[in-house]
This record gives structure tokens, C-alpha cells and sequence, in this order.
């Protein structure tokens, strides 16, 4: 019986610390503000491997594809 | 730094849909989520002119301003893109937006409403470039690649244009100036109207007559 009684006690405790390690479930908003995750820059990973310059030119080649009269002549 | 932007031609888009395609197959797009559409006015009629929309990424975007949980931002290139584990689906932005950019996927058997979808210009979202996160919940990153929109790349009559806003600029005025006509369609006078005491909105300088530009 006293056993029993110990593994009751044992196990309401358990269950009590249980939530001590909980995380907040809420977000706290601050009002105007970004509040999600940081997003990385395009040019940051491979091909790039953050060299912007290189991004910026294969931008431009893009861009400057598109028009035809460029392309043309 | 580029301000990214799009750019539609209506002198040249055909409405062959065929941007609404190359988006739905590069990001694989839902049944009922449509990103990009082309909007035609006065259909069937002769002169009709069509214009292929999607989020226009504003400068000051409406969306960003009325969200009640602030999960909109804008990357450094002026593309506003949005967190989608913030995001409660509430609507306040397809409310807020002038063309009716931001999608609500129905989700389930009584079509509760979804987490917002919308044009990403192609630029992904707050994940790991690349990763099937990203790809998932927003699509292809194909700005990290190198590359611009699949919708404008894809164009075949290069109606639509994405990229630097200055660099389109200069392709239309260019387009413009080569045809000799078309620059009425945007700016001050096709919004409201021929100036006070003016009959006629004023056309574009008609330098050349059509043709290559030599």
C-alpha cells in the first residue's frame, strides 16, 4: 500500500514538472514590426556563395534579355 | 539596389495566359490559387486589351500595412513577401489589396479558408534558399538562382517584363518610341482623363514609324 501510495506521489510529481518545460505558446506582436522569420539574401548561397556582384550581373543579363531590340541588333 | 517591379504591355499581350501557366507549373500552384491572371477589358470587342496581373509589389504596400500580425517585409531588392507560419489567413490583405493579389487556398471539406498564397516574384520566403521548406511553401526561389520571374522570362510576346524598375522603364520608353504609338496607355492622362481645356490625351512622340530601329 505504501508503495503504491509512492509511485502515486512519484508520478503526480512528474506530471507536475512536466509543464515547466513548456514554451510559450503566444506571440508577443510589436505593432508595425516585421515579426517573422529572418529571410536570407538571394546572392548569400550557392552559385553565388555571397558575392553580390556576380548576382547583380546575371540580374542585368536577364533584364536586358528581354528586350528584343537589344537582342536583335 | 534594384526595385523589383513588373511591367505589362497591353499593345502586346494576347492573353494567351501563358504567364498564368509558367507560374502555376514552376511552383506548382494549388487548384484555386492563382498568383498571376490576365485581365481583359472590353472582351470580344474590337481594340480589346488584356493585362496580365499579379502582386505588383508596391513601394508602400497596402497588405504590409493592414496585417494584424505583421508577417509582410520587404527584401532588400523591393519585393514584399510574407511569413506563412504567421500568417492567420484572415483576409484583412485581399481586402486592402488594388489587385486582388493575395489567395486564400480552401482547405478542407467546407472550404475553410487557408493561409495566404501570392506572388513572390519568384524570390521564395523566410527559409533556406532552395530548400524544400521554401519550395513548398512558397515556391521556387529562382531569384536565388539567378533568374528572374518564369511568368515574365516565359512570355512570348514579352508583354510582360520583371525586373529593376528603371530597366523596364527604359525597355518600354524605347518599345515606344520604335512604334510610335502605345504611350498613351499608361501615365496621367489615361488615368483621368485629357487635361482641363485639352481635347485630346497626348500621345506618344512619334520619332520613328514603326520597325527595327536602325
Amino acid at each position: 500500500m505504501t508503495r503504491l501510495l509512492a509511485a502515486l506521489v512519484a508520478g503526480a510529481f512528474a506530471l507536475g514538472l512536466a509543464a515547466c518545460g513548456e514554451r510559450p505558446q503566444v506571440v508577443t506582436y510589436k505593432q508595425g514590426t516585421y515579426q517573422g522569420k529572418p529571410d536570407t539574401q538571394p546572392w548569400s548561397n550557392p552559385p553565388f556563395n555571397g558575392n553580390k556582384e556576380q548576382w547583380e550581373q546575371a540580374i542585368r543579363t536577364r533584364m536586358q534579355s528581354q528586350n528584343e531590340y537589344k537582342r536583335a541588333s | 539596389m534594384a526595385r523589383m517591379k513588373f511591367l505589362c504591355d497591353a499593345e502586346r499581350c494576347i492573353e494567351c495566359n501563358g504567364c498564368v501557366t509558367a507560374c502555376k507549373q514552376e511552383h506548382e500552384i494549388p487548384w484555386g490559387v492563382n498568383r498571376r491572371r490576365v485581365v481583359t477589358i472590353n472582351d470580344g470587342v474590337p481594340g480589346e486589351r488584356s493585362i496580365s496581373v499579379a502582386c505588383m509589389h508596391c513601394s508602400d504596400a497596402p497588405c504590409a500595412a493592414v496585417c494584424p500580425v505583421d508577417c509582410f517585409y520587404k527584401t532588400e531588392d523591393g519585393v514584399v513577401l510574407h511569413d506563412k507560419d504567421l500568417c492567420i489567413g484572415c483576409g484583412y490583405c485581399f481586402y486592402a489589396c488594388p489587385f486582388g493579389a493575395p489567395q486564400f487556398p480552401q482547405a478542407g471539406a467546407f472550404g475553410q479558408r487557408g493561409k495566404m498564397d501570392k506572388c513572390t516574384f519568384c524570390a521564395g520566403g523566410p527559409e533556406a534558399d532552395r530548400s524544400e521548406a521554401e519550395f513548398k511553401k512558397y515556391g521556387r526561389n529562382r531569384l536565388a538562382e539567378g533568374k528572374l520571374p518564369a511568368c515574365a522570362e516565359m512570355c512570348a510576346t514579352k508583354a510582360l517584363l520583371g525586373g529593376d524598375g528603371d530597366v523596364l522603364a527604359d525597355i518600354y520608353r524605347e518599345r515606344v518610341t520604335i512604334r510610335g504609338r502605345g504611350g498613351e496607355v499608361w501615365g496621367w492622362a489615361a488615368a483621368y482623363g485629357p487635361a482641363p481645356g485639352k481635347g485630346q490625351a497626348p500621345a506618344a512622340p512619334a520619332q520613328q514609324s514603326g520597325g527595327k530601329k536602325s
